[in-house]
């Protein structure tokens, strides 16, 4: 697995609070068994209604690796058919002030870091990408900062998840498995686990 | 940090490790898994060569993508009916306990585990659904998590958390007649916002959700999670005891003496600390509806939509996107706003107590014309239970329709959609744009009784008059 230190790219703003998950990835894309075909399909029926103008289709955006939100970004259902949908497009990074929890954890699984950053530098970073879409973004987990030319701000993100990108462990599948005798001794311990043997 | 709280007994009973990362590793007591999130975890699995770890401690069903007017299979849609072959499969090679259409068990996840007497106090549940947050009702500890960790789960038991702050949310009083459940957390998301519980469980606790049935409890702890926490429980009583007794998967015999025991052990201590604590007078809350596109966005029934002036600086921006979008003005009184479509269910509202109380203001009253109301029983038991107490002749009477149990139009994965513009009067838990299949389709949240009574009058009314 990859550490995840610093990544640059340029980036594209996505102006608004409270956008949710169905918004992300409307339900009816998540009929499938795959991830595959979702890159495609993000944010479908806003761009539809944009018709060209959502940031997601506008051409001085294409190929951005970093997404700049604002607050309580991919708030509402769990799926994480959202960030893989986000990621699939071609987002490896998020700036946002705020993050809903159950996207946020999905993201981490993913090796897709989310930092979150004052109002007024999410805003100033918007601004700068928009008059000038060619700048290239930087989010360093090791200094905790995002930078742009000369704007430097701080970022923010919890010691758990930024140790888990520095150190390349955000993907905890293996180091979870490798505790089965602790995880069997936890359960043993627990009066219910052998209770529900007796259902019939 | 909080300290001794049920939260904090369940979480530390659960802990196996703290990994390097400072995280907890959790064990999870009761994996619940349905056909939209499960597939590509099982791919995971596959692709690196694991096995599902405690086959028995994961429980099946079907029920984002289930039609609801026939659910012969194959199913008329062919994706639906490959997620379903899918989930079918998954579950045979892995040895799990499937509730598929037809056992008799089948229903809303949320709906059917505790139906099961699956959900009991003092368990650790996960599940790929935000709305898991409902068993809290039961006092167990139960979040919404994504696809990659569901994969965790199947192949460990556990996942990598960090552990949440825990507010105590604090109701007393009788709540007012006409007054709900739902009605009580809309007012509490109204109040607190919807990310006012980042980062926090909250604890259900006083007076109201003591009196309150187990139903009316998961309806509150359901939408916790449209508050922003990620989990809401309440504390066991006996409320939960008598709910839980002689269901299927519950301890019997000299355990189920011992379980109470250890149940009531898990309590939240009289002086236990809260990193916050919210105190509300039932008397206070009204009738509550959405007007917007969160869902903490609402109002009392009688009041109007806000202006932009009654609003913070935060929530303006908002408030605006949601005028346009509902087509609603500043001022407007809500009631009144007429309506296109009705739906009762979901797994906020979709049990046997729900569909008894529309059911009270739709007898011997008829559907406005014009129209469209349906009525999806949230389990196969609910749906039978309902049938055998005659609920569905009284629905159909009014000019309901009467399915077949699935989340329906709560997300609209199945035929059941808003065309166009259409505004519903929904009883689930989510009004955001294009929430119930139509990119511009309109949602206005409410309880089970307040969506029948628009039914009947064709816009948005104040239940009590109907009483
Ligand atoms: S009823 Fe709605 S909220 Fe509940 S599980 Fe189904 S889709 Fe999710």
């Amino acid at each position: 697995m990859s550490q995840i230190q610093t990544l640059s790219g340029r980036a594209v703003p996505l102006i608004g609070n409270d956008i949710d998950t169905d918004r992300i990835i409307p339900a009816r894309f998540l009929k499938c068994v795959t991830f595959d075909g979702l890159g495609a399909q993000v944010f479908a029926d806003d761009r539809d209604q944009m018709q060209g103008q959502h940031p997601f289709d506008q051409s001085q955006y294409q190929g951005a690796t970093v997404l700049v939100a604002n607050r309580n970004f991919g708030c509402g259902s769990s799926r994480e058919h959202a960030p893989q949908a986000i990621s699939k497009w071609g987002i490896r990074a998020i700036v946002s002030e705020s993050f809903a929890e159950i996207f946020f954890g999905n993201c981490v699984a993913m090796g897709i870091p989310c930092v979150t950053a004052d109002p007024a530098v999410v805003t100033e970073l918007q601004q700068r990408i928009a008059a000038n879409p060619q700048v290239s973004v930087t989010v360093d987990l090791e200094a905790m900062q995002v930078r742009v030319n000369d704007f430097v701000a701080p970022v923010q993100m919890g010691a758990g998840p930024r140790s888990m990108f520095l150190s390349g462990t955000w993907d905890a599948c293996g180091q979870l498995v490798a505790q089965a005798d602790r995880i069997r001794q936890t359960a043993a311990n627990l009066p219910y686990v052998s209770w529900s043997q007796a259902a019939s | 940090m909080s300290k001794g709280t049920l939260f904090d007994k369940v979480w530390d009973l659960h802990t196996v490790n703290t990994l390097p990362s400072g995280q907890t590793q959790l064990f999870i007591g009761l994996h619940l898994i349905h056909e939209v999130t499960s597939p590509q975890a099982f791919s995971m699995l596959r692709d690196r060569g694991l096995k599902v770890l405690f086959p028995d401690r994961t429980i099946a069903t079907v029920d984002h993508i289930v039609p609801t007017i026939s659910q012969t299979r194959p199913f008329v849609d062919p994706m639906a009916e490959e997620m379903m072959q899918e989930l079918e499969k998954n579950c045979k090679e892995n040895n799990i306990r499937f509730y598929n259409i037809g056992s008799g068990g089948q229903g809303i996840v949320h709906v059917i585990a505790p139906e099961q007497g699956l959900t009991q106090p003092g368990m650790t549940i996960a599940c790929g659904d935000s709305h898991t947050s409902t068993h809290g009702a039961f006092g167990a500890i139960a979040f919404g998590i994504g696809t990659s960790q569901v994969r965790d789960v199947l192949a460990s038991q556990t996942l990598a958390l960090a552990k949440l702050n825990v507010r105590k949310i604090e109701v007393n009083g009788t709540l007012p007649t006409g007054v709900y459940a739902k009605d009580v957390i809309l007012h509490i998301i109204r109040t607190l916002g919807v990310t006012g519980g980042v980062g926090y469980a909250y604890e259900f606790a006083g007076t109201t959700f003591e009196q309150m049935s187990m139903e009316e409890r998961m309806t509150v702890c359901n939408m916790a999670i449209e508050g922003g926490a990620r989990c809401g429980y309440v504390n066991p009583d006996r409320v939960t005891y008598d709910y839980l007794k002689d269901r299927n998967f519950a301890p019997k015999g000299p355990e189920w003496d011992r379980a109470i025991d250890w149940w009531n052990s898990l309590r939240s201590n009289a002086d236990a600390q809260y990193d916050d604590i919210v105190v509300f007078d039932a008397a206070d809350i009204p009738p509550t509806v959405t007007w917007g596109i969160t869902p903490g966005q609402g109002i009392g029934v009688n009041q109007t939509v806000p202006t932009p002036e009654e609003l913070s600086d935060q929530d303006r921006a908002l408030a605006q996107e949601a005028y346009s979008y509902m087509n609603l003005q500043p001022g407007q009184p809500i009631q009144g706003t007429a309506i296109d479509v009705c739906f009762i269910g979901s797994c906020t509202n979709g049990r046997i107590s729900d569909l008894r109380e529309a059911a009270k203001i739709a007898k011997g009253r008829f559907v406005a014309e014009g129209i469209k109301a349906f009525v999806v029983p949230g389990s196969e038991q609910v749906k039978q239970q309902a049938e055998a107490e005659g609920l569905n002749e009284i629905f159909e009477a009014a000019g309901f329709e009467w399915r077949e149990p699935g989340c329906s139009m709560c997300l609209a994965m199945n035929p059941d959609k808003l065309v166009g513009n259409q505004i519903s009067a929904s009883s689930s838990n989510r009004n955001f744009k294009g929430r119930q299949g139509s990119a511009s389709g309109r949602t206005l949240l409410m309880s089970p009784a307040m969506v029948a009574a628009a039914a009947i009058t064709g816009q948005v009314t104040d239940v009590r008059a109907l009483l």
